[in-house]
C-alpha cells in the first residue's frame, strides 16, 4: 500500500546522533496525525528510530530498505 | 499521553577535554532532548574545554599513549612536535568523511534543544577561567550540590 508522507527529510550520508535530532526537529513541524518519510543509509538508524519511537510515542508504521537505505514512515501521535 | 508523564533525565559530568571524548556527553545529552528526555551536562577540569571560547573549535587528539588509534603510532613517534596536530587533522578528515557532527554544532543544538549546561565553579578557579572566557548560553558556574541536585532526580547518570 502506498502511503502519503506530509514532509520528506532526508538523512542518507549521515551518522548518528543526526537522523534522530533531524527526525525530531522535522517532526515538531507536523500536525499530529501527519506523516513524515524519512530516508537514512546508518545502519543503527533502524534499532535508533525504534527506541526514538517508543519514547516519543511517534509512530513508526512502515519501514522498508532499499539498497542500503532505510526508509521510514513516521506518524506524529505526541506533542 | 507522553507529555503527562515526568520527563525522563540524564545528568552527565564532562570531565575530559579531548576530541574524542567531547562526543559523547554532547551525543548522549542531543539524542535525550530529541527522545523527550531532559538533560543536564556538568563541565569539570578538561571538559571545560568543550564550552571554552578559544578551544572548542580545536579539541585535539593525543596519539602519544593512545594504542587504540586508527593508524597506531608508536609512542617515540607520538612523542615528537607536531604529532598531536596531525593526529587530530587525521581524525577530523575521517569524522568529516562520515558525516559525523562537529563538537561545536553539538554544542548549539544542545543549547538549542534546552540542555542544562553547568561549568563547575571550582575548575574555573583553578583553571584562571572566567565567565567571559565560556560560551553564551549557559548556565551560571556552580559546584558539585548543584549537579547532585540535578542527579539526584535522574534516570541515568554518566560520568565521562
Amino acid at each position: 500500500m502506498e502511503i502519503k508522507s506530509d514532509k520528506f527529510l532526508d538523512c542518507k550520508g549521515l551518522n548518528c546522533p543526526l537522523p534522530i535530532l533531524k527526525t525530531k526537529k522535522a517532526i515538531e513541524d507536523l500536525q499530529i496525525g501527519q506523516i513524515l518519510e524519512m530516508h537514512a543509509t546508518d545502519p543503527g538508524s533502524k534499532n535508533d528510530m525504534a527506541a526514538w519511537s517508543k519514547r516519543t510515542g511517534n509512530e513508526i508504521i512502515k519501514t522498508n530498505e532499499n539498497n542500503g537505505v532505510f526508509i521510514f514512515f513516521v506518524r506524529k501521535t505526541s506533542l | 499521553m507522553a507529555e503527562k508523564k515526568p520527563k525522563k533525565r540524564i545528568a552527565i559530568i564532562a570531565s575530559k577535554g579531548t576530541l574524542d571524548m567531547a562526543y559523547p556527553p554532547l551525543i548522549l545529552a542531543t539524542t535525550a532532548i530529541a527522545m523527550d528526555m531532559e538533560a543536564g551536562i556538568f563541565f569539570t577540569f578538561y571538559g571545560l574545554n568543550i564550552i571554552k571560547k578559544s578551544t572548542m573549535n580545536s579539541l585535539k587528539i593525543a596519539p602519544l599513549g593512545n594504542p587504540a588509534m586508527p593508524v597506531p603510532m608508536p609512542n617515540i613517534i607520538g612523542a615528537l612536535p607536531g604529532m598531536t596536530a596531525m593526529a587530530t587533522v587525521m581524525m577530523k578528515s575521517w569524522m568529516g568523511k562520515a558525516n559525523v557532527a562537529t563538537i561545536p554544532q553539538l554544542i548549539q543544538t544542545a543549547i538549542d534543544g534546552g540542555v542544562r549546561l553547568w561549568a563547575c565553579q571550582m575548575a574555573m578557579e583553578v583553571m584562571g577561567l572566567k565567565k567571559s572566557d565560556l560560551i553564551d548560553g549557559i548556565e551560571d558556574p556552580v559546584g558539585a550540590a548543584t549537579f547532585l541536585d540535578y542527579a539526584v532526580d535522574a534516570d541515568v547518570s554518566l560520568f565521562i
